[in-house]
């Protein structure tokens, strides 16, 4: 009997012990996380001070990304005027298609699906170099040569990120509402003179557009920093980075997903 | 007075997580000659280096580099003097997006306001000492291990440092590489005036251009001595590592339970 007890008290034991563990960490990667982003806050001034650099991280996580941004929000627009137009038709407001093209993708498609495939495009890049860039002893290289890395390497990739996000969404936008102009007033013969009119008294600027601008801002932030967290606290092996490249995009998808609830909530609330 | 000694590591214990990997060593680099800390792979050499360099504080004992005692300098103190130390990594760590001609101008133009012609002047001098002027324009994944290792040598020297370290500068490299290598150590060392640190296993090729050397094992010094004195030895463990003996006092089996029991012969007998 009393083994049994023991062999009771032991699994408790084990079970607290591990649940206690499994919180430790979850709370240290929480503080070490925030010093991260603290310490690439403080050392923002290399990356403002030193254009140059965040320009040149720009063209590689922005400028590089748009044929992917273009296409894709192409591509949606198009979709948007198809389904669009079916259903309005319906309810016999077709020039209404406008509308519907453009503030489905001003305030919701344009900063969320240009925040994912930013994700997926631009923010795996930045983890995969920072990772190997720490595997192959460069990140420690440059510590040895007595700059800071954070200062030199990070700081300008996160506002390269958080300053090509919003123009990539607006682009995304721009050439979805093409998409939706080709699809709605060329191909199905809507009336051109009420998509264009009909769109511009119904899309307000601070409402629509600045609220969409401000979500991609916050996706930027939300993308570029966890992209740079995973990359420069990757094991420095391969299934490391890659196990780091994967959590980057699942990881900030996720963040997107959840920050764009939180947005709407606030912004969208009680607007008729 | 100047220190004769550029560092001096006094009764240094480090440990990574509970397993100590360092566990009290004493170690002084005279300026002007090049030292050679030996031992097996993972006993500790680079922990060494990462020491000196101040990217890791010990757990114990104190770390001097030019006089200064390194777990007592801030984070701006300490990039200071990292500017009086060059590191050649193992294999190089060349920064892979920028061509040999721009790793090598890194330290310049990052610590420095030099006009961008007398930093190409530099780059160049230092990339001529490694023979490798030549190079200056192609790209890190276009060179091979030897050139890539001289290329962070180059950069290592940039800013005309006191201190160079050198973490296995002679790992995978081909016997003429080899030779190139170490002869470059030696003279860098000469006629730059510098101190060099080199860890290193390999025997042959760092006893001929040595001062003096360090063995590390087991998280202590074993021996020290000059080239000769090493060679001279008939310390068992210093025997084995000098003439690459397969069994001696660092054992050929990593520890395992009999042989017979493992095959379950064992039993059988029994």
């Amino acid at each position: 009997m009393p083994m049994i007890l023991d062999w009771g008290a032991c699994v408790l034991r084990q079970a607290i012990e591990n649940l206690g563990n499994r919180t430790l960490e979850g709370v240290w990667r929480i503080g070490y996380a925030t010093r991260f982003f603290l310490a690439i806050l403080l050392h923002s001034g290399t990356a403002f001070r030193r254009f140059g650099l965040t320009i040149r991280e720009m063209y590689f996580s922005g400028v590089l990304s748009l044929i992917i941004i273009l296409v894709s929000g192409l591509f949606v627009g198009m979709v948007l005027g198809l389904q669009g137009y079916e259903t309005l038709q319906t309810y016999g407001s077709e020039e209404a298609l406008g509308i519907l093209v453009a503030l489905s993708l001003v305030r919701e498609l344009g900063p969320v699906v240009a925040a994912l495939l930013f994700a997926s495009r631009a923010g795996s890049a930045i983890t995969a170099e920072i990772g190997l860039m720490k595997a192959t002893e460069q990140l420690s290289a440059m510590e040895m040569m007595a700059v800071d890395p954070i200062a030199r390497v990070v700081a300008p990739r996160f506002w390269a990120g958080v300053i090509s996000m919003p123009l990539l969404a607006a682009l995304f936008s721009a050439t979805g509402i093409f998409g939706g102009y080709l699809v709605g007033v060329q191909l199905i013969g809507v009336d051109e003179g009420s998509f264009w009119s009909q769109m511009r008294s119904a899309v307000d600027f601070e409402q629509d557009i600045l609220n969409g601008v401000i979500k991609s801002v916050v996706f930027g932030v939300a993308i570029t920093a966890i992209a740079l967290y995973e990359g420069y606290d990757a094991p420095p092996t391969a299934e490391g980075v890659s196990g780091a490249t994967t959590r980057t995009v699942v990881a900030s998808s996720l963040a997107v997903l959840a920050l764009d609830f939180v947005l709407t909530a606030f912004m969208f609330r009680g607007l008729n | 007075m100047q220190n004769d000694n550029l560092v001096e590591i006094e009764d240094v214990a480090f440990g990574y997580g509970d397993r100590l990997v360092l566990k009290g060593i004493n170690l002084t680099a005279k300026r002007g000659q090049v030292i050679a800390i030996m031992g097996s792979s993972g006993c500790g050499k680079t922990t060494l280096l990462r020491l000196i360099g101040g990217q890791i504080k010990p757990g114990q004992g104190e770390v001097r580099v030019a006089g200064e005692s390194l777990s007592q300098l801030n984070q701006r103190s300490l990039y200071r003097l990292r500017r009086k130390m060059g590191m050649l990594f193992q294999f190089g760590a060349l920064f892979t997006d920028m061509s040999v001609f721009d790793n090598v101008a890194f330290q310049l133009r990052e610590h420095t306001d030099l006009p961008e012609d007398a930093i190409r002047d530099l780059v160049l001098m230092k990339l001529h000492a490694v023979g490798l002027r030549g190079a200056a324009q192609m790209m890190p994944s276009e060179l091979s291990g030897g050139m890539a290792r001289r290329v962070a040598l180059a950069r290592a020297i940039a800013l005309e440092p006191a201190l160079v370290m050198f973490d296995e500068p002679f790992a995978g490299l081909d016997p003429i590489s080899l030779g190139v290598t170490g002869n470059l150590i030696r003279r860098l060392t000469d006629t730059l005036g510098l101190t060099s640190l080199v860890v290193t296993h390999d025997v042959q090729e760092s006893l001929k251009i040595v001062d003096y050397v360090y063995f590390v094992s087991e998280g202590v010094i074993v021996a020290e001595g000059t080239a000769d004195d090493i060679l001279a030895s008939d310390l068992p463990y210093v025997h084995q590592f000098v003439h690459g003996e397969a069994d001696g006092p660092v054992p050929f089996h990593y520890p395992a339970p009999p042989y017979a029991d493992d095959l379950g012969l064992g039993r059988l007998r029994a």
